[in-house]
């Protein structure tokens, strides 16, 4: 294994370009989660936007479409969740099982026609920097735009959660509903945007996947990581931040192990494909031990049916 | 409530008519490891199928059936909806077809890359891939030019072992420095995982890219990265148009249409079929014009020379990683051997997963 440092900036790129996803989607997820809601459709959100921004991409020939399009279709299916879980009020565990179920399934009946097909280049940034500047190049350069998107998301997550206003009424609707309804707060309205834009960061991961990571459609091709994105939220206790140092371990043990593999370290092969979610799981418990700040953070009505009465 | 007693004796009658119909005609099953578009592995069997339906004989499949529980649930389900012949296509649908042909004595089950036939009406059947290997392992010693191959491998089977050997053999006979870098990955067919094996080697310094996975991620990675590829069981050339040199193509519908003809007919018996570039069971893609036309010649020479049986992909003297002989000087590794390889061979790095 070259050991030089244009090797290991080039190791570091390819790890934040793999944990992409997960970052959109658990960010998503966790504003969601903060109104005090439990999607559990993640995953289904995220493979229909996979398959629409796909799609789209073949029919209008446009990736600006593609991606609008695939934000507006996991939005959709954050819809039904939220029509369901706010205005029908049924459980939140079972309807969000539920769309995950009918995300992938459908997915599956849309993409029949569009498997098969290359993907089209999708423009990245900086290209002639990435080869220009050692080591730092390949960290920086060379992504997508919608790279640079996700490693700023966190950071304004957390700047809107605990320093804006909409921020708060989040908050204070995730920890008691009926405290924040008596104040005037709509609840439902806050819940059903905090849902649906939690849909909407769900399809872009997926988008992210079929137009860019991977540019393909295939069936199944988000292989779990909305379930991964969903426990990052748990195991970061709703911190934006950590959620990021999160889907940066993960992502960053995925690759290693790759590499290890082909230095050809002696290691059980089948011990380095547990190792991300092993590590993962240890050190976010680690660095969230503290259990005031875990109170602090934990919406108290997370996956609650509230209901004003009249 | 007449009317509805009409209705459901009507119904009951059409769900008889149809299940006599059923039982009359002859089917055959086909059960698929990937979606039919996966533009590998299993596009190459549903193309077989295609075959066979064009002879007018009804077929019915079933994608993306995960190898272990599930597969025997959906072997049985054809086995009882009336199906005569059951192709299986992958190696994990091994037991259950066993299993499942336990309990159905008058159904013939064909199970591809397998060896066990434990009830009369199982047989196995599949393709020399090795021997295309071999072709691979030439012409990527060739045009390598770090002289190291990265290898995404998919579950430590002989079959993908044998794979592994074969290429580093025939790389090694035109480029002893060569080096061989594999990445189990332990699946047959998930893109993304596929892709950051072939980022992870391409990194290593591997300058060419083969696979024993079934999608076509790899090598649109490998076209990225401007590094030689080689497709895997069909023509991939359309995903990677500059860096593919040439894909192992896998042709199933002669034995499939000879198969479910035997068994309409009466005359299936069971056996044990291994075909390879003779037979035409396995078969190359046309070679990229960027290897040069003297290799070009030299590849299709080695070719024939497989087909013909006068080279062997594996012609002593043969060494395991430690030195130990595997096969002597002059002799060649039997079929038996070939079935059971679970050694690699000297000059590939790392151990093979337990």
């Amino acid at each position: 294994m070259s050991f030089d440092l244009n090797f290991i900036g080039i190791l570091i790129g390819a790890i934040m370009a793999s944990s992409v996803p997960l970052i959109l989607a658990a960010s998503g997820e966790l504003i969601t989660e903060r109104s005090g809601v439990l999607n559990l459709g993640v995953e289904g959100m995220m493979i229909i936007g996979a398959i629409s921004g796909f799609a789209l991409m073949v029919v209008t020939d446009n990736l600006f479409f593609a991606v609008i399009g695939s934000m507006l279709s996991g939005l959709i299916l954050s819809l039904i969740f939220g029509l369901l879980t706010q205005s029908l009020l049924t459980n939140h565990v079972a309807t969000g099982l539920a769309l995950t179920i009918f995300g992938i399934g459908m997915s599956a009946m849309i993409g029949k026609n569009f498997v098969g097909i290359p993907g089209k280049e999708f423009p990245l940034l900086f290209l002639n920097l990435k080869e220009s500047t050692p080591f730092l190049g390949p960290i920086f350069f060379g992504h997508s735009i919608i790279l640079y998107f996700a490693f700023g998301l966190p950071f304004l997550t957390n700047y809107f959660l605990k320093k804006t206003k909409t921020g708060l009424i989040i908050r204070a609707v995730g920890d008691s509903p009926s405290s924040a309804s008596n104040q005037g707060i709509n609840v439902k309205l806050v819940r059903y945007s905090c849902i649906l834009y939690g849909g909407a960061m769900c399809g872009l991961a997926g988008a992210y996947l079929s137009l860019i990571y991977t540019p393909q459609w295939i069936e199944n091709m988000t292989g779990g990581r909305g379930w991964i994105a969903l426990a990052l939220v748990v195991f970061a206790t709703w911190s934006p931040i950590k959620v990021l140092i999160g889907a940066l371990i993960f992502g960053g043990i995925t690759i290693s192990q790759l590499h290890m593999q082909a230095v050809g370290l002696r290691i059980p092969v089948q011990l380095l494909s547990a190792l991300p979610y092993i590590m993962t799981i240890i050190v976010l418990v680690v660095i969230s031990r503290d259990s005031r700040k875990i109170k602090l953070n934990t919406p108290t009505s997370l996956g609650q049916i509230f209901y004003k009465e009249k | 409530m007449y009317k509805l007693f009409l209705k459901s004796l009507i119904s009951v009658l059409f769900l008889l008519g149809l299940s006599i119909n059923a039982n009359a005609e002859f089917k055959v099953g086909f059960v698929y490891v990937g979606p039919t578009g996966d533009h590998g592995w299993t596009y190459q069997h549903h193309e077989g199928r295609n075959a066979v339906e064009a002879l007018g004989i009804k077929t019915t499949y079933v994608e993306s059936v995960p190898e272990g529980a599930d597969a025997e649930r959906v072997i049985r389900q054809l086995a009882q909806s009336g199906h005569d012949l059951i192709f299986t296509t992958s190696f994990g649908y091994m037991d259950p077809t066993n299993k499942v042909a336990k309990d159905f004595p008058n159904v013939k089950f064909e199970h591809a890359t397998g060896y066990k036939r434990e009830h009369s009406n199982v047989s196995t059947y599949s393709a020399r891939f090795y021997e295309g290997r071999t072709l691979l392992g030439h012409m990527a010693g060739k045009m390598t030019k770090t002289n190291t191959i990265g290898y995404i491998a998919s579950f430590p089977i002989p079959e993908v072992i044998r794979g592994i050997n074969a290429m580093t053999l025939a790389a090694q006979k035109v480029n002893p420095d060569i080096k061989t870098k594999i990445v189990w990955v332990f699946t047959w067919y998930d893109p993304g995982k596929e892709s950051e094996a072939a980022q992870a080697l391409i990194d290593q310094g591997a300058d060419i890219i083969m696979q024993h996975t079934d999608s076509t991620a790899p090598v649109q990675v490998a076209e990225k990265a401007g590094v030689w590829s080689f497709g895997q069981a069909s023509d991939m050339q359309r995903f990677a148009p500059k860096s593919i040199l040439t894909s192992i193509i896998d042709d199933w519908a002669p034995y499939y249409v000879e198969r479910s003809i035997a068994a309409r007919d009466g005359t299936w018996k069971q056996q044990d079929t291994w075909h390879g570039l003779k037979e035409g069971m396995v078969a190359m893609a046309p070679y990229n014009s960027a290897m040069g036309s003297d290799l070009i010649k030299e590849v299709e020479q080695l070719q024939k020379d497989l087909a013909s049986g006068k080279v062997h992909s594996f012609t002593g003297p043969i060494y395991d990683q430690k030195g130990n002989i595997l096969v002597a000087e002059g002799a060649v590794a039997d079929d038996g051997m070939l079935a059971g390889m679970n050694v690699y061979v000297k000059g590939v790095e790392g151990d093979i997963p337990q």
